[in-house]
């Protein structure tokens, strides 16, 4: 070989061609097909000459409105790869019985279980969640911008990065077998010697460090960047649990972070906190993961009961009942979301005592949950409901949530949880709340948001196809799975011996199929859409007679969101502004500061993307350089003094103009 | 709050509502909640990696115990030199206020120095104790230890090496507005490290010490 | 830090020497006064020299007791930092920085009592040699 074998090893670490699954054939045609489309893509961007504009409109925006769209695409990007992993599953689980046994070894089959796992919940929730809080808060406060507009695209490019870190596995080396929660000593270098644990450790790190700033980020903008007039209690519910949600952010991260660094630690340095000899503990670990682990679930669905808020008192025609309940329940959810924790091991041993104090904070919890149900439901009590797609999916999310919620409460009694910790009825349950819960609320938000955001409305009849898809193969998908759980089937088992339980299993399977379709239909109703959009066209901003301050402005909204400031002086400000009569200024406008676009946050999150492959592959020199580098522009971007500008009066006058006329043509 | 109450008796024609403001608005600047806030995240990780500690820090596994490698006169001096740190840049903040581009300079420069004394002599600790064969990997007592007064230390030289870049910047431009936002900004950065090392001598070396 | 509010906030740059004690009160950074480190200070040597020597001396009868004199004055000491280092008080910020300080020290405090609570019982349950730390090689 070379002459210098340990320069090799300091250039290339344990990378070789080995890394690359040459005998894997699924993951070669997946290989293929990524080539190929990739190809095809980044073809066509250079054919119609799109790499400039991307670049400066939207790569290295600092906008709000544009990087929580980003956040939408890579969230429903990563649901297509999520997905995957999920209908492989079903596939394996619903064939591999006696001789049988699939077409997915265990060892592929574990990372399949893993990647599902760690996908769903930070490369495809937390971006939809945190995109939308990204696009909606400021807009619903009457604000231009966040607080911290680089940090935000800075945030968006490090969860891109850690997405990216996750997709290399696929094809150089592989992901990790241990679950999404990594727990150790399993996770620990001695079983686990493989690049599968530190690609997730430090794909969640990168990302990690985009979640917590961008947490900070949103709570300063609500704290501070409110319109004049707007006090805490009259901020739409929308703003108040993304409030929460951001408190809770700040709050749970930096547990993680510190868990997998020291994870890390142990891995890399051979120090002994997790392992299993020289006084090392590993059930600390899931203990601290889990502090973080439940926190992490109210952050995705308390934005969705926002949402649901929203779409609720919209389509009644009503003013969301118990508005000041609403706000205390978010609260009272946030400070017990840190109480609860242990729910999550009560078969690890901490015995009645523990278990009890634990199995009552956790039945306490979802006491909150239920009066925002009531709530909801005495809004719609006596309203003039319209089932548009969004008041479909709420209607759905209730049912579908209020399931998983009370199965929640049955696994909350710790002799219960004792035969069901681990089955498949737990996977029923999480599923059926998220499911339910954030991913219903996200297509909720989507078919209400997206015409604010892009100007027309999302097809009615695929979204109506859709729907029905993925509310019947939720239901085919799952409810067999409660079936199997009670009657002690494990999780994570890819083969199984009893012929009895197969049926349920197809039956799943063809619940997954369902879903599939339904995932299918919303991608035909976004490609329908676009090409129907002059007939689904919204001019006025306000097409399902909105009651919040983003509605007032145009579909799309400016850059500068408001030529002016609005003033607020109740809750539910642009319900008020109608009623009232108010009338858009169409003179006077002012120049208004601006913040400027950079490339620093993409380029920053480029180096850490290379710094992660570096140090999963030990590739030292390379990772050195990295982190160098990366204290260097950093250092350097701080240098930069001149990050503002601002947009001459004549052109806000101009865009004024122009949405006057649009406005006029609708009558 | 129901729909039962009316918008309409607080617009009246004396004194119709306004709707928007007409002229610029600027919202308060957040720098300054921003950095404490991240603070406040920060916390959270010294507090696990002190739960950590809490909780393996007697797993000795038949290696050496606090008492037996503790050495207090060092991390006394260690204390000092960290304390007194946080009275200079309090100098350098006092100058600062009186707008003495000077004096600022001056009075980080000391703090830096003692930071680095600090980080120094961290070092030399460290570096007696892994010699000695009482290394992070001796036994989970020792990897906590390890693992929090280092990130303690590697918090101090992020502050160094900020301090470093901050006196460029100051010397540059002078003390305008937002380089007074980063100077504060790193001085609650310096005094949280202060608090944590509070909680860090008290918790990990007097406590240690103690059978 | 009292929150100063629009109008310095919107002259970013413009640095304005409108105070005749040549002192900024620009985006809400706060007032410092030599006084106030000083007492911090004083206190802070104070409150550090205490535990030291009694450790160093050998401590109390009970180590628990120790202990917990320790713990009371760091306790006492972040205080200390608090107010005369960070400027802490119920006004900064609108009252959002203690009350985001009060949060993250409630959930400080439910992280390290929990998890010693939970981890004393799993060991107790879990690992009963543990509990005896000097047992293992």
């Amino acid at each position: 070989m070379s002459d210098h074998p340990d320069l090799t090893k300091l250039i290339f670490g344990r990378l070789s061609w080995d890394a690359i699954p040459f005998h894997e054939p699924i993951l070669l045609a997946t290989f293929a097909a990524v080539l190929v489309g990739g190809l095809v893509l980044l073809g066509l961007i250079t054919k119609y000459r799109l790499w400039g504009y991307l670049w400066h409109e939207w790569f290295t925006s600092i906008d709000h409105k544009k990087i929580g769209i980003m956040y939408m695409v890579l969230g429903l990007v990563m649901l297509l790869r999520g997905f995957a992993d999920a209908i492989m599953m079903r596939l394996q689980q619903a064939i591999s019985f006696g001789d049988n046994l699939g077409y997915l070894p265990p060892h592929h089959y574990d990372q399949v279980f893993t990647a599902h796992g760690v996908i769903m919940i930070f490369f495809v929730a937390m971006p939809i969640v945190t995109g939308l809080m990204n696009y909606i808060v400021p807009l619903q406060i009457g604000a231009r911008d966040v607080a911290f507009p680089f940090l935000n695209n800075f945030s968006f490019w490090m969860t891109t990065s850690g997405a990216v870190l996750v997709m290399a596995s696929l094809f150089v080396g592989e992901f990790a077998r241990t679950g999404w929660l990594a727990y150790p000593p399993l996770s620990g270098i001695l079983a686990s010697p493989d690049v599968g644990v530190d690609y997730y450790i430090w794909s969640l790190q990168i990302a990690g460090v985009g979640t917590l700033l961008s947490g900070v980020n949103l709570l300063v903008t609500i704290i501070k960047m409110r319109a004049p007039g707007m006090k805490l209690m009259q901020m739409p519910v929308f703003t108040w649990t993304a409030l929460c949600t951001n408190v809770l952010i700040i709050a749970a991260f930096p547990v993680l972070t510190a868990v997998l660094a020291l994870l890390s630690m142990d891995r890399y340095l051979g120090t002994h906190m997790f392992t299993n000899e020289l006084g090392g503990n590993a059930m600390m670990y899931v203990n601290l993961i889990w502090i973080w682990g439940h926190p992490e679930v109210y952050i995705l669905i308390l934005p969705m009961f926002g949402v649901f808020s929203e779409v609720v008192s919209t389509f009644a025609g009503k003013r969301l009942f118990g508005y000041t309940s609403m706000v205390y329940a978010t609260i009272v959810i946030t400070v017990l979301s840190y109480l609860v924790w242990l729910h999550h091991f009560f078969t690890m041993g901490s015995g009645a005592s523990v278990n009890s104090f634990f199995g009552i904070t956790t039945m306490i919890i979802s006491i909150p949950t239920g009066a925002k149900i009531f709530n909801w439901l005495f809004t719609m009590y006596r309203g003039r409901i319209r089932f548009e797609l969004p008041m479909m999916w709420v209607v759905a999310f209730m049912v579908t949530f209020v399931i998983g919620g009370m199965t929640g409460v049955l696994l909350a009694v710790p002799p219960a949880d004792f035969s069901l910790h681990n089955s498949l009825f737990l996977i029923a349950h999480f599923h059926n709340v998220i499911i339910g819960g954030v991913l219903f609320g996200a297509f909720a938000a989507i078919n209400f948001w997206f015409p604010k955001a892009f100007g027309f409305r999302l097809d009615p009849f695929w979204g109506k196809c859709s729907f029905w898809l993925w509310v019947v193969g939720f239901y085919f998908a799952f409810m067999p799975l409660y079936v199997l759980g009670l009657m002690g089937v494990t999780r994570r088992i890819s083969h199984f011996e009893d012929p009895s339980l197969q049926i349920w299993f197809q039956i799943a399977a063809f619940g997954a199929v369902l879903i599939a379709l339904g995932i299918g239909a919303m991608l035909i109703q976004f490609v329908v859409s676009f090409l129907r959009r002059e007939q689904l066209r919204d001019v006025t901003g306000d097409p399902w007679g909105g009651r919040t301050l983003e509605w007032s402005t145009s579909s799309p909204p400016p850059a500068y969101n408001f030529a002016f400031t609005p003033v607020v002086h109740d809750g539910d400000a642009w319900w008020q502004m109608k009623r009232l009569g108010w009338q858009r200024p169409l003179a006077g406008f002012i120049d208004i500061h601006m913040p400027k676009n950079t490339g620093a946050g993409i380029i920053l999150a480029g180096i850490s993307t290379v710094l992660g492959f570096a140090m999963i592959w030990q590739m030292w020199l390379l990772a050195a350089l990295a982190f160098v580098s990366l204290l260097a522009v950093a250092i350097g971007h701080t240098f930069n003094y001149n990050r503002e500008y601002y947009i001459q009066a004549a052109d806000v006058a101009r865009v004024e103009a122009a949405r006057t006329e649009q406005l006029a043509s609708h009558v | 709050m129901s729909d039962a109450k009316s918008y309409d008796t607080y617009n009246t024609a004396a004194a119709p509502l306004r709707f928007h403001q007409e002229t610029e608005h600027h919202p308060e600047n957040g720098t300054l909640l921003g950095f404490w806030l991240y603070l406040m995240s920060d916390c959270l990780i010294f507090a696990c990696l002190f739960a950590v500690y809490g909780v393996l820090g007697r797993s000795y596994a038949g290696g050496p115990t606090g008492a037996e490698i503790f050495e207090l006169p060092l991390v006394a001096l260690n204390t000092s030199l960290l304390l007194l740190s946080s009275i200079t840049y309090g100098f350098a903040m006092l100058e600062m206020q009186r707008n003495r581009v000077n004096g600022t300079l001056v009075w980080l420069a000391v703090t830096g120095l003692l930071g680095a004394g600090f980080i120094g002599i961290e070092l030399y600790e460290f570096g007696n104790l892994i010699a000695e064969g009482n290394g992070p990997q001796r036994s989970a007592f020792l990897s906590s230890f390890f693992t929090l007064v280092g990130t303690h230390g590697l918090h101090v030289s992020c502050g160094i090496i900020w301090l470093i870049t901050l006196m460029v910047q100051v010397k540059r431009k002078g003390l305008i507005g937002p380089n007074k936002r980063r100077l504060w900004c790193l001085s609650m950065f310096w005094h949280f490290l202060d608090v944590v090392w509070i909680g860090v001598f008290s918790f990990v070396y007097l406590m240690g010490v103690l059978p | 830090m009292s929150a100063h509010t629009d109008v310095h906030a919107a002259h970013d740059g413009h640095d304005h020497h409108h105070d005749p004690h040549g002192e900024h009160h620009d985006d809400g950074i706060g007032h410092v006064s030599l006084k106030g480190y000083m007492i911090g200070f004083v206190l802070a040597v104070l409150l550090t020299a205490v535990p030291f020597a009694l450790v160093m001396s050998g401590g109390l009868k009970d180590s628990g007791t120790t202990a917990l004199v320790i713990l009371g004055f760091a306790a006492v000491q972040i205080v200390v930092h608090m107010v005369y280092f960070l400027h802490m008080n119920a006004k900064s910020e609108g009252g959002w920085n203690m009350l985001a300080l009060i949060f993250t020290a409630v959930l400080v405090l439910i992280t390290l009592s929990g998890s010693i609570w939970v981890m004393y019982h799993l060991n107790h349950n879990m690992m009963p040699a543990l509990m005896d730390p000097r047992n293992l090689p």
